[in-house]
């Protein structure tokens, strides 16, 4: 009845990454289809949904006011010593936004600019033909389709499907991938509500951090993100924090998320004949945070610029839609790939290391280790080094 | 051909009562042995065992039983 058989360009899943392509090709003139998995866009809650203003720039759209809850304007930041470290920006900086809201929201932006988006199709397999991805297999409401087009667009998140079945490499590295776990609380009692929370320590959150991220006075998102391969549990870390501080144990439990975040494993390829990889499904994420939002929209952007050229050239095999590779590693790949190493770097380091760090590190050079400047990271520690030398030396 | 699938040697369980359908399992898996339906969906012919998905699990939904 929705779905017709043939169209230019079809995008699985309406995550930030999918809806971001959707609207950038749609804008250009494109056919497009959005197909998404869960019944209600949005639905599919995997993140702690910190943003910063400036993330949606790319696609020339002012944030509306109902897609987010709360205005940040700085961080707390606990070394394993419980000692406190205060970045203030004085000003607001970001944002804690309510996913559901700002996926439909996005939802409805590539709808008007003429895109088709249909809700609860699952897309099961891609169509191969002659080398090239053709389309894909999905079913609706109990009705199998298989749509035709000149393009996919993998949007379909960190497990995606079409990826896999289009035969991408898989990541099968656990190190590369943050298990992740959260309480959307309500009821506790904040730091400061305009101000997120980050507590580091191999005993607290090993390799990753624990967050509280504000939605409210008294409500936020308390979760966390440990290396894949932790004998114990994200779940299980996360309810022992809780339990020893009384800010959290009273509160209550409005929603409960999961998820996995690929903080590794950036690819050089995310092309194909006829399929494009976008957003976690191509690992686009900050390695050092764990941000996926802004990266999925930024790459989206550049996915449908690049689809509309091929199109319009009338060639969409993997060496012109390549040239998507290019635009990405050029302005957020290089980039990434250096925010790895300064994680790398900081997931070698134990809790006194940590706790000497966060007692003498400055916040502007805080700033430019998170920018991904291995180099201050590494200037940092040596005088830790020589200073603990020292100590140890003359006591 | 192996003599044997390791598949037949094991079977895993997912507790449908923990399991939050976010998917970590079957994008940490090496061998595509797992698909997310409404819950993740084991492939015993694919499995090799390693337990990648089982330690990953944010929640410990997972288990291998081994006979
Ligand atoms: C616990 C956690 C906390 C996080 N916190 C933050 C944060 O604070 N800030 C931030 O910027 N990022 C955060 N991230 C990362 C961020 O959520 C992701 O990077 C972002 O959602 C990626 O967008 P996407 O569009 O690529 O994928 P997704 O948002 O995952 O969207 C993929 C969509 O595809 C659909 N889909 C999947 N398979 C199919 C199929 N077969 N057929 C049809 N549809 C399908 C899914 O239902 C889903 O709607 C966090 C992640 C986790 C797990």
């Amino acid at each position: 009845m929705f779905i017709e058989p043939e169209y230019d360009v079809i995008v699985v899943g309406a995550g930030p990454s999918g809806t971001s392509t959707a609207i950038t090709a749609a804008r250009l003139g494109l056919n497009v289809l959005v197909l998404e998995k869960q019944q209600q866009v949005g639905m599919f809650k995997r993140c702690a949904e910190g943003f910063a203003w400036g993330l949606i720039e790319s696609l020339e759209l002012k944030l509306p006011r109902k897609c987010w809850t709360q205005e940040i304007d700085g961080s707390y930041i606990y070394a394993p010593n419980m000692k406190e470290f205060l970045i203030d920006m004085g000003k607001t900086s970001g944002y804690v936004l309510e996913r559901r809201v700002f996926d439909k929201w996005l939802a409805e932006e590539a709808v008007k600019a003429g895109a088709r988006l249909i809700a609860d199709v699952n897309v099961y397999d891609v169509i191969k033909d002659k080398g090239f991805i053709k389309g894909v297999k999905a079913n609706f409401l109990g009705e199998d389709y298989e749509v035709k087009s000149k393009v996919v667009v993998a949007a379909d998140g960190v497990e995606s499907l079409v990826g896999r079945k289009a035969g991408f490499p898989l990541i099968n590295n656990p190190v590369l991938m943050d298990s992740g776990f959260q309480y959307e609380m309500a009821g506790i009692e904040l730091k400061d509500p305009h101000k997120l929370e980050f507590y580091l320590g191999t005993k607290v959150a090993p390799r990753g951090y624990l967050w509280v991220f504000p939605k409210g006075e008294n409500k936020a998102n308390v979760g966390i993100g440990i290396i894949g391969n932790s004998p114990e549990t994200a779940k299980k870390y996360l309810d022992d924090f809780i339990t020893k501080h009384d800010r959290f144990s009273r509160g209550s439990v409005l929603e409960v998320n999961a998820g996995a975040i690929p903080v590794g494993g950036l690819m050089k390829n995310m092309v194909m004949n006829g399929l494009i990889l976008v957003g976690d499904a191509a690992h686009q994420v900050y390695p050092i945070h764990g941000g996926g939002i802004g990266e999925a929209i930024t790459a989206g952007n550049m996915a449908g610029k690049v689809i509309w050229h091929c199109i319009e050239k009338g060639d969409w095999s993997e060496e012109r839609l390549g040239d998507y590779n290019k635009l990405w590693w050029d302005k957020r790949g290089n980039a990434l790939a250096k925010s790895e190493k300064v994680r790398e770097t900081i997931e070698k380091m134990s809790d006194e290391q940590l706790n000497m760090l966060a007692a003498s590190i400055t916040k502007d050079d805080l700033m430019k280790i998170v920018d991904g400047n291995v180099a201050i990271l590494t200037k940092t520690l040596l005088k830790f080094g020589a200073k603990n030398l020292q100590k140890k030396i003359f006591g | 051909m192996p003599f044997f699938k390791v598949g037949d040697l094991v079977k895993l369980i997912v507790d449908k009562n923990k399991c939050l359908s976010c998917g970590g399992c079957v994008s940490v898996c090496p061998k595509q042995a797992l698909e997310l339906k409404k819950y993740p969906e084991w492939d015993k012919d694919k499995c090799i065992s390693c337990e990648v998905c089982v330690k990953f699990c944010p929640v410990g939904a997972l288990k291998l039983k081994r006979d």
